[in-house]
């Protein structure tokens, strides 16, 4: 309806939505339009069935460009749902978008209320509310960051491996980062993956070697994030590399130097065998390392630590002489556009359950223990043998150890029941062990799995439905003597069970990693209740941080298998393309900016920006807000002493005068 | 030092060599306890199975009396009487209905509790306050040679696990460690021995005796130390009824501030030794004298 | 060869009892209980209870009141607090226990020839006659209240204690009698606010 009340410069347009029954069902539309129509400055108030439909949203081109309309307000649904969609329409019309307001009578209104004369009220209010309000509002403009095409990708296991691959298959520049001297992760330790029993190595190795060749990543091993600085699209991060003492350009892994090292015999536990076996101060993680390369550990290595070593190390590599212990640890600065978290979980410390005797009986172990005693490239060559030496005849495999336990931890593990069963498979295939498996459930869920837990019970591994309460070494009968002995209620057959076993295998469940809340801070990430890193929606977002262009991918995020790690890896590389191929980021205009003149340099707004958005110019003694990285919050806009921040979309009059318009209706 | 002492109905009666051992062995170390003016009963488990808010009442007037006694620590030998006064002081500060229901039984005689008064255990006392270095020093007749099986029982370690662990608490073997003793081990040091079932129902609680008995003996200790007088009652005079149903498994058990004591040279008839019904072998006999101070 | 028959109808449920008896204090993680039998598994005594203590547990919870109650296994309960320690949902289970012996005592409900019942009872009036326990004197009662072959075949042990000098006949008492019995007597009828 075309009304007679603008004076010529500000021109409203009002539309408000019968959404069908859901607004015009309890709020009075026509009531409503025939309202507005009466305020000052409205040159076009309606009311329409479907907004949001195509007819609507030329309505609205067709009122701009035919009565001159320079503001439009639609009074429908939650923003969330058609703010984009409408903004849109003004902008196909020939109007900033940013001219238009959004009034919500359905979630605030129809939704929420029964009576219609009060609810049309209330829907008369917010329209005057907007009407106030949005003749104050200005053209802004989306400002286009670009981004910088290169990657991070912080964690060399299985996930940050696919990541890698995928971005750099995709013709961008990746930096994959890790800890550990060797790319592998835990993936790396691992005999055979369920449910297909593949050797994990088998499956592991190509995507470790396709790494080290690839012509779009540069690799860094036993090296760290140090800092991370910027913004989506353009981030600095330094990178300490840490110093192997050995030149990787130079060395080839032919391994001679550990054999010429002045410690005859290996001495100290070795950490991909878990401490199962013992290692030289000059080693190569595992045989299928990449890079294969040596490396010296400075803890323990003589020459180190005391400077007098014969270095016979550095006589046995005389030909490349890749070994250098001047080498030094280096800081070096990098620029990416996005970065990918990918740093793992680790196990759960058995010890924290005295009750299933970890540390005080030696044949009980963790399942990566039992991993590693089961690879024929393991300490034992593939012979799963008890401490003495001898073979195993019985064994137990105690199930959620740590997990879905509140004194431990809550959440349930979700691979232990699979790996359990996969380890119980292989022990009676490598001893012909008389094997069972204690649990509380059996989760199975995943391709393949629930078919696995039939192989499993054909192959007569025993289940045992029962949460173990004790694991002891004192007889009462005497098939006892010499073993150990599990004490459990076995729920299903109604009894409680004394059970002697060789050897007992705890499945310990996952956890964050030991400096997670370190990490998280970081990269600007947050980390849920439990530690993990927290994503950006659990169902819709599961890849995505609240910080652009961070990524999360793999069991940091939270327990997972392989399948899913790799899922996730492929899912946080599609997000960074998608990014990167735009090339740009659109940033939403309600940011908030500082009025120079006006700032009094008192640095009161600089600290409170949970986004570290603000900084302080020392040579203007002015604040300056990085729009980049602002996310309109609005707390240093509150905060300011003086006023001189203020916030794009929520000015002063801006909100003075919608309050004002709301309470002159009341 | 001086700690307020809640004896418990058990140290006047069956257990009375508890007592006669504390005393003297806590004077020793310098620490003198003031027996809680008129105490009464904690109401231990039977208590509770009656009544709940009447049993944190019966309770809370022994922590309300030593409050108002002063600042001063409550010293509680018995296991069953350290769990049900830690246990009422938990409910009253966790449930509100409780301390309602608790400040209003107070009130009528002219006492309040405010959460103020510490309830501690003598191995407490004895490895935090006092400590093993001390004790050590006092020793004029070392137990060299004596194997002792540490058994706390269940209570003062369970559910709440104040000064020690739950699963493998040490306070104990180490104060005996420090006397000179061996310590034997004892993975059933805190398995329940039946408590008050040895005596209603014996099949399943003499039971249990039994096999403590059995793995002490089978893990080579001469002697059972324990902390607990319902523990000791039934480790000590049961010995001819096991022995009916499920074979001899004849080892002395002591309190092991008797053992304290016989370290610190106190005559053992002083400390009660004359009241076990399965008596330790006189020391001498077990060990060869050693000079004072080695 | 005796067959028996053994369904459970809904008409033998006593709806609410699970309820309150998750409404005493401190019993209220019991909703939390997954059945994984870890509190069986740890309990010294559950060779000897009819229904193990997870059972009992999930009986509460589907509201079998008259099973529960008329089961031994709250009487054999030792209160050694292995499973309330080792519960994987921190579920007090001993303090569950002792609701259901208070609702046992309250409503004279328990398996014949239990002395445990019994001993709580004369614990109780004890209290409240003297403030203390004379150990010995409470155990005659209960003899001769319960079992009084029993008192027979103890002659060796009644013996041993007067020998060593254990055997304490006077009785323990408090002075302040009176306050107490006024203490004990604000609470009233106890658990007189459940009646189901």
């Amino acid at each position: 309806m075309k009304t007679n009340h603008s004076n010529g410069d500000v021109r409203i347009g009002f539309y408000i939505c019968h959404c069908g029954h859901n607004i015009a069902g309890i709020v009075d539309c026509p009531a409503v339009a025939e309202y507005v129509a009466g305020l000052p400055d409205v040159a076009v108030s309606r009311d329409y069935k479907y907004m949001c439909s195509d007819p609507g949203q030329e309505l609205i081109q067709q009122d701009i460009r035919e009565h001159g309309l320079n503001r439009v307000i639609v009074a429908s649904c939650s923003p969330l749902l058609h703010e984009h969609t409408f903004r849109n329409a003004v902008a196909a019309g020939g109007l900033n978008p940013y001219y238009f307001q959004m009034v919500n009578v359905r979630e605030h209104d129809s939704w929420v209320h029964t009576d219609r004369a009060e609810a049309t009220a209330k829907a008369k209010a917010l329209a005057h509310a907007a009407v106030d309000r949005v003749r104050f509002h200005k053209p802004l403009e989306i400002t286009k960051v670009p981004i910088n095409p290169d990657v991070l990708v912080v964690g060399g296991g299985i996930t940050g491996i696919h990541a890698a691959l995928t971005i750099g298959n995709a013709g961008k520049k990746v930096f994959l980062i890790e800890r550990q001297p060797s790319i592998g992760g835990h993936m790396a330790q691992f005999d055979k993956t369920f449910p297909t029993l593949d050797c994990a190595a088998c499956i592991l190795t190509p995507k470790m070697s396709a790494v080290r060749s690839h012509e779009n990543i540069t690799l860094w091993t036993y090296s760290e994030v140090v800092k991370v600085e910027g913004y989506v699209g353009n981030y600095t991060v330094t990178v300490k590399r840490k110093p192997r003492y050995v030149n990787e350009d130079l060395c080839v892994g032919c391994q001679e130097c550990i054999k010429a090292c002045a410690f005859k015999e290996p001495k100290f536990p070795d950490e991909f065998n878990v401490g199962l076996n013992k290692r030289k101060p000059v080693y190569i993680p595992f045989p299928q390392a990449v890079p294969q390369v040596v490396v010296i550990d400075p803890e323990r290595c003589i020459q180190i630590k005391t400077g007098k070593c014969k270095k016979s190390c550095l006589e046995a590599c005389v030909d490349r002489q890749a070994i250098d212990f001047n080498q030094k640890e280096q800081l070096v600065e990098i620029k990416v556009g996005n970065i990918i978290v990918a740093t793992g979980f680790k196990l759960f410390d058995a010890t924290r359950i005295p009750e299933y005797g970890y540390g005080l009986y030696p044949n009980v172990v963790t399942s990566l223990e039992l991993e590693r005693l089961v690879t024929s490239s393991g300490p034992t060559a593939g012979e799963i043998i008890l401490r003495d030496g001898s073979k195993p005849k019985t064994a137990g495999f105690i199930l959620c150890v740590g997990s879905r336990d509140t004194k431990t931890n809550r959440w349930c593990s979700r691979t232990c029941c699979m790996h359990s069963m996969k380890l119980a498979q292989l022990f009676k295939e490598h001893t012909d062990a008389d094997v069972t498996v204690f649990y509380m459930d059996i989760r199975a869920p995943g391709k393949g799995c629930e078919e696995f837990y039939d192989k499993s019970l054909r192959e007569g591994i025993r289940f045992v439905r029962g949460r173990v309460a004790e694991v002891t070494d004192w007889a009462l009968s005497p098939e006892e003597e010499g073993k150990l002995v599990i004490r459990v209620e076995d729920t299903l057959a109604g009894f409680v069970r004394r059970i002697p076993v060789d050897m007992i295998v705890l499945a310990v469940g996952m956890e964050p990693q030991l400096d997670a809340q370190e990490v998280r801070r970081l990269f600007n990430m947050s980390c849920g209740s439990e530690g993990w890193f927290l994503e950006k929606h659990p169902k819709l977002a599961p890849v995505s941080t609240f910080t652009d262009g961070v990524f999360i991918a793999g069991c940091c995020q939270g327990p997972k298998d392989i399948p899913d790690s790799i899922a996730q890896a492929g899912a946080a590389a599609a997000e960074a393309l998608a990014l990167i191929d735009k090339g740009y980021i659109e940033q939403e205009p309600n940011t908030a900016y500082v009025v120079e003149t006006d700032c009094s340099g008192c640095k009161s707004c600089v600290p409170l920006c949970p986004f570290t958005a603000i900084l302080f110019d020392e040579a203007t003694q002015k604040a300056r807000i990085n729009a980049a990285l602002c996310k309109g919050c609005g707390t240093c806009v509150s905060a300011c002493p003086s006023g001189s921040v203020r916030q794009n979309l929520f000015e002063d009059e801006e909100i003075f005068s919608e309050i004002e318009g709301m309470l002159s209706y009341v | 030092m001086n700690y307020s002492y809640f004896p418990g109905c058990s140290l006047k009666g069956l257990g009375r060599a508890y007592e006669e051992s504390l005393l003297p062995v806590m004077r020793h170390l310098g620490a003198e306890l003031n027996e809680l003016n008129d105490w009464n009963c904690c109401g231990a488990t039977a208590y509770m199975s009656v009544d709940e808010e009447q049993a944190c009442v019966l309770a809370a007037r022994n922590l309300a009396i030593a409050e108002k006694t002063g600042p001063q620590d409550l010293l509680t030998p018995c296991s069953a009487c350290y769990l049900v006064l830690n246990k009422t002081q938990h409910n009253i500060a966790d449930f509100p209905q409780i301390r309602e229901d608790v400040d209003r039984a107070l009130k009528t005689a002219n006492l309040t509790y405010t959460g103020k008064a510490a309830v501690r255990h003598p191995l407490d006392v004895l490895f935090h306050d006092i400590g093993v270095e001390a004790i050590k020093q006092k020793v004029v007749r070392p137990l060299k040679g004596l194997k002792v099986a540490p058994y706390y029982g269940c209570q003062v370690v369970r559910p709440y696990a104040t000064f020690d662990h739950a699963w493998n608490p040490t306070t104990m073997d180490e104060i005996l460690a420090a006397l000179g003793a061996e310590i034997v081990h004892y993975p059933l040091k805190t398995k329940c021995c039946g408590g008050s079932l040895t005596g209603t129902v014996p099949e399943a609680g003499l039971r249990m005796t039994y096999i403590l008995l059995k793995e002490a003996i089978r893990r080579g200790a001469d002697v059972i130390a324990t902390i607990c007088p319902l523990c000791q009652f039934n480790l000590d005079a049961y010995h001819d009824q096991i022995e009916k149903h499920w074979g001899t498994a004849r080892i002395p058990t002591v309190y092991f501030t008797q053992l304290m004591g016989l370290a610190f040279g106190i005559e053992s008839r002083q400390l009660g030794l004359h009241r076990n019904f399965v008596r330790m072998k006189p020391l001498a006999e077990i060990t060869p004298v050693a000079p004072v101070g080695v | 060869m005796e067959i028996k028959r053994t369904i459970k109808y809904d008409a033998d449920r006593v709806i609410g009892f699970g309820r309150k008896i998750m409404g005493v204090t401190g019993c209220d993680q019991l909703s939390s209980c997954i059945q994984c039998g870890t509190c069986s598994g740890a309990c010294p005594l559950s060779i000897y209870m009819d229904y193990s203590p997870r059972q009992v547990m999930a009986l509460v919870r589907a509201d079998f009141k008259n099973e529960v109650l008329r089961s031994n296994t709250i009487w054999l309960c030792a209160s050694c607090y292995g499973c309330t320690v080792e519960c994987p949902r921190q579920i007090r289970i001993t303090d569950i226990m002792y609701a259901l012996k208070q609702r046992a005592i309250k409503e004279r409900v328990y398996p014949r020839q239990m002395p445990i019942p019994i001993l709580a009872r004369e614990f109780a009036k004890m209290v409240s006659r003297k403030g203390r326990i004379t150990e010995t004197l409470l155990v005659m009662q209960l003899f001769l209240r319960a079992n009084w072959r029993a008192v027979l075949r103890s002659w060796r042990l009644g013996l041993g204690l007067i020998r060593t000098g254990r055997f304490v006949i006077k009785h323990e008492r408090i002075e302040r009698q009176a306050e107490l019995n006024a203490m004990l007597a604000t609470i009233g009828n106890g658990n007189a606010k459940d009646a189901a």
